[in-house]
């Protein structure tokens, strides 16, 4: 999903983009929110197209960007897995899903396996209590795990990229 | 949708809201669809929403003629099969699975019963991405009843005799907040749906938006109506993909029937919703926080007043209501404040909707009249607790809330006495605990959440929850001592009174209440060095019990650190210099052989 910014073709998207929020006053963010989309992240070289076009200052939309859990300055996997420590996950063992998931693929929290493939997160709580522990690879909700299940799952979106 | 039109007698619905998705759901409902549709047989198959009782995910339900109602519990793939087969096509119901249905008699009839469904009417019963089915249940007509019969104050005057109050977790009175918001000078006004559901352990919100979408969209634009706004905003939380796609269909359907737009139902009202997807800040729950996302910036509480309904969005008049409240409103229009009022005790009228989760055997979505005793909802609709468990504590308002002990459990819910125990009605997450549960663990679980969320304006939120956290870790870590009780209370009274925000006011909630009622566990960790829940790690070994263990090598086998070790056959023993007490080999043991100490 991630991928650079690519000159003049991107920065053209990128103009049509801010142009589709010129009427709207405070869209920064979902500004963000797109440009992540397209790229899997925020190119330095396309907040500064952004700071340039809307007149807002790169330092401003930094403090932004580093505000918010949800926006990203680098790259990241191709599958996010969110693994769930709300209160009813963290009673119910969130703490060794999460390491089982790290285990699993050689990385801790917050951070991308080596070839990209994987990102892990942690997150407040994804609003599926009473299926506790849970956990959300990408948009994929996955519930009443334990570790040895998570672990298989984990194997499952591995297997299908070699596939 | 109906996925079938042909004019059949049996419709089955499949719920697909996020939980019963995780459960399954979707590969249940594709499969129904395909299989419906290659048998031909006479059955509609529709979609619908979550019913509440996730724990009995995935739920299949079976409407006959004469509209007779059978309801299916934990369904998979191959149950869907069997039920097609032997209900469907052979009209043999099978009753081992069914859970509830009209002359059956099961354990879980008073779920209901207890209940008194407002929010909650629609949810699980019509389909959340049909506004033909949201119509049919009576969707629409309080928007039509407003515009066409009644004047902004007296729309107002009726949601205040409601009583109806904040369900986000405040409690303002919504009449009022209305009122103000009328009243107050400047052009334009904004209406905002606070759909940003942060605490823990809360699914409320993000069921009624994945249920019931309609319900939502009619009480902001009645709210607008109100307040007299051209704008509304729903600003929901990034974590729940579902709910922003059903609020999107939900929007573009009321557009195309004209309840929404330029000029509403002919009326002159107009008035255009907006969605707007968090970017992942709890304290964007907080209304001005919420107010400077909206408008791009860093999402940071500001000093109030003033407040929103005088000085919000841009400055201008803002009213912000929460998903909950909302939803009542259509209902309050219909059948009059009055109604509404009749229902729940002193100052807290009507229903509230809460998230069971936690220990209970019933977790799930009720929604239960103010005043019902915590014990009510706990054993009588939650069914008690796993695994013939003990209540120890449930937990409600989330990070801002606190624990409260079962010795209190007769507790009748409304605002007044749930803030009289130093928990707070909050927005509706009930996690219950029981004996496993470390106490001083749940007041570090909230206090990091909160010290994480902090926005870092106010001096004491970002570095007093800090030193808060890390007393409690030293605590958990067996390097506690008893001073460090006093110092906790100090330094909590202390965030509370200098930080701006509802976050920091009541970050120390969580850790007050369980010093309050469970000193006697804070206690056992700093002087005996001993977690009674055995849940701190530090404070607890795990050891091989000879007599029991088979030598059957499944703990060794799963093992992170090959702490195990043993012969096949004979008993094995736990290395404690590698053990880093993960509790992988207490899962993996069949015969009860590992002892936690």
């Amino acid at each position: 999903m991630a991928k650079e910014m690519n000159g003049e073709m991107d920065k053209e998207s990128l103009r049509q983009l801010l142009e589709k929020h010129e009427s709207e006053p405070g869209a920064l963010i979902p500004i963000l929110q797109e440009i992540q989309e397209s790229f899997g992240y925020l190119p330095e070289e396309a907040l500064v197209f952004v700071s340039e076009e809307v007149g807002i200052p790169l330092g401003k939309i930094y403090g932004v960007v580093t505000f918010y859990s949800q926006l990203y300055l680098s790259p990241r996997g191709k599958n996010i897995i969110r693994v769930c420590h709300g209160t009813a996950c963290h009673i119910g063992g969130a703490e060794r899903i999460s390491e089982a998931v790290s285990e699993e693929l050689g990385v801790g929290e917050g951070a991308t396996t080596e070839d990209g493939e994987f990102t892990v997160e942690r997150v407040a709580c994804l609003g599926c209590c009473s299926l506790a522990p849970c956990v959300m690879v990408n948009d994929e909700t996955h519930a009443r795990l334990s570790p040895r299940k998570i672990k298989r799952i984990v194997k499952k979106y591995r297997k299908t990229r070699v596939d | 949708m109906h996925l079938s039109s042909n004019d059949s007698r049996t419709v089955v619905k499949v719920g697909l809201a996020s939980c019963g998705i995780a459960a399954g759901a979707q590969e249940v409902f594709d499969y129904l669809a395909e299989e419906i549709r290659t048998r031909n047989l006479p059955v509609r198959l529709e979609r619908t929403g979550c019913l509440g009782m996730c724990f009995k995910e995935v739920l299949l339900e079976v409407l006959e003629e004469g509209n007779k109602s059978l309801l299916y519990g934990e369904i998979t793939r191959d149950r869907a099969e069997r039920i097609l087969r032997e209900h469907l096509e052979d009209g043999r119901p099978i009753k081992d699975w069914i859970i509830m249905g009209e002359g059956i008699h099961t354990p879980l009839e008073n779920f209901f019963s207890k209940q008194r469904r407002i929010v909650l009417r629609n949810c699980g019963i019509i389909d959340p991405e049909s506004i033909d089915d949201y119509q049919d249940a009576g969707g629409y007509q309080a928007l039509e009843r407003v515009l066409r019969s009644m004047s902004p104050e007296e729309v107002i005057e009726e949601v205040k005799g409601s009583g109806l109050r904040g369900r986000g977790g405040a409690g303002f009175p919504t009449g009022r907040k209305w009122e103000f918001a009328r009243n107050a000078p400047g052009e334009p006004k904004y209406v905002v749906c606070n759909a940003d559901e942060g605490d823990p352990g809360a699914f409320m919100d993000r069921s009624v938006l994945e249920s019931d979408p309609h319900s939502v969209l009619e009480g902001l634009l009645i709210a607008g109506y109100a307040i007299g706004a051209l704008e509304a905003y729903i600003y929901v939380r990034a974590e729940y993909p579902l709910a922003v796609k059903r609020l999107k269909v939900a929007i573009q359907q009321a557009e195309e029937r004209g309840y929404l737009g330029k000029s509403i139902l002919g009326t002159h009202f107009g008035c255009s919703i907006r969605i707007l997807e968090g970017a992942g800040a709890f304290v964007c729950g907080e209304e001005t926080a919420l107010i400077a996302s909206l408008e791009g910036r860093r999402g940071m509480p500001r000093f109030r007043p003033p407040f929103p309904a005088t000085s919000g969005l841009w400055g201008k008049p803002t009213c912000i209501n929460n998903v909950e409240t909302l939803a009542n409103i259509p209902w309050i229009i219909i059948n009059g404040g009055k109604k509404f009022s009749e229902c729940g005790i002193g100052k807290s009228r009507g229903s509230k909707v809460f998230a069971l989760a936690g220990k209970i055997n019933r977790g799930g979505l009720v929604e239960v009249p103010m005043g019902i005793t915590l014990r009510e909802v706990i054993f009588d609709i939650g069914g008690g607790i796993q695994n013939g468990g003990r209540l120890k504590a449930v937990q409600m308002g989330g990070p801002s809330g606190g624990c409260i002990p079962e010795a209190l459990a007769d507790t009748p819910i409304d605002y007044e006495s749930v803030t009289g125990t130093g928990a707070i009605m909050g927005s509706g997450g009930m996690v219950v605990m029981d004996e496993s549960t470390c106490m001083v663990d749940v007041a570090k679980f909230f206090l990091s959440f909160t010290q994480k969320e902090s926005c870092g304006k106010c001096t004491f939120c970002r570095i007093g929850t800090l030193r808060m956290l890390e007393i409690l870790e030293r605590i958990t870590d067996g390097k506690g001592h008893l001073r460090d009780l006093e110092i906790l209370e100090d330094l909590a009274q202390k965030v509370k009174e200098a930080s701006l925000c509802g976050l920091g006011q009541t970050a120390p909630n969580p850790v007050l209440t369980t010093i309050r009622y469970f000193k006697d566990e804070y206690e056992a960790h700093i002087e005996k060095r001993r977690c009674p829940a055995k849940k701190c790690r530090a404070l607890i070994s795990f050891e091989i019990i000879p007599e029991k263990c088979t030598g059957c090598r499944a703990c060794a086998l799963c093992c992170p650190t090959e702490a195990v070790s043993g012969e096949k056959k004979k008993p094995h023993r736990i290395d404690q210099v590698k053990c880093i007490k993960c509790g992988m080999c207490l899962d993996s043991c069949k015969v009860d052989a590992i002892l936690v100490k």
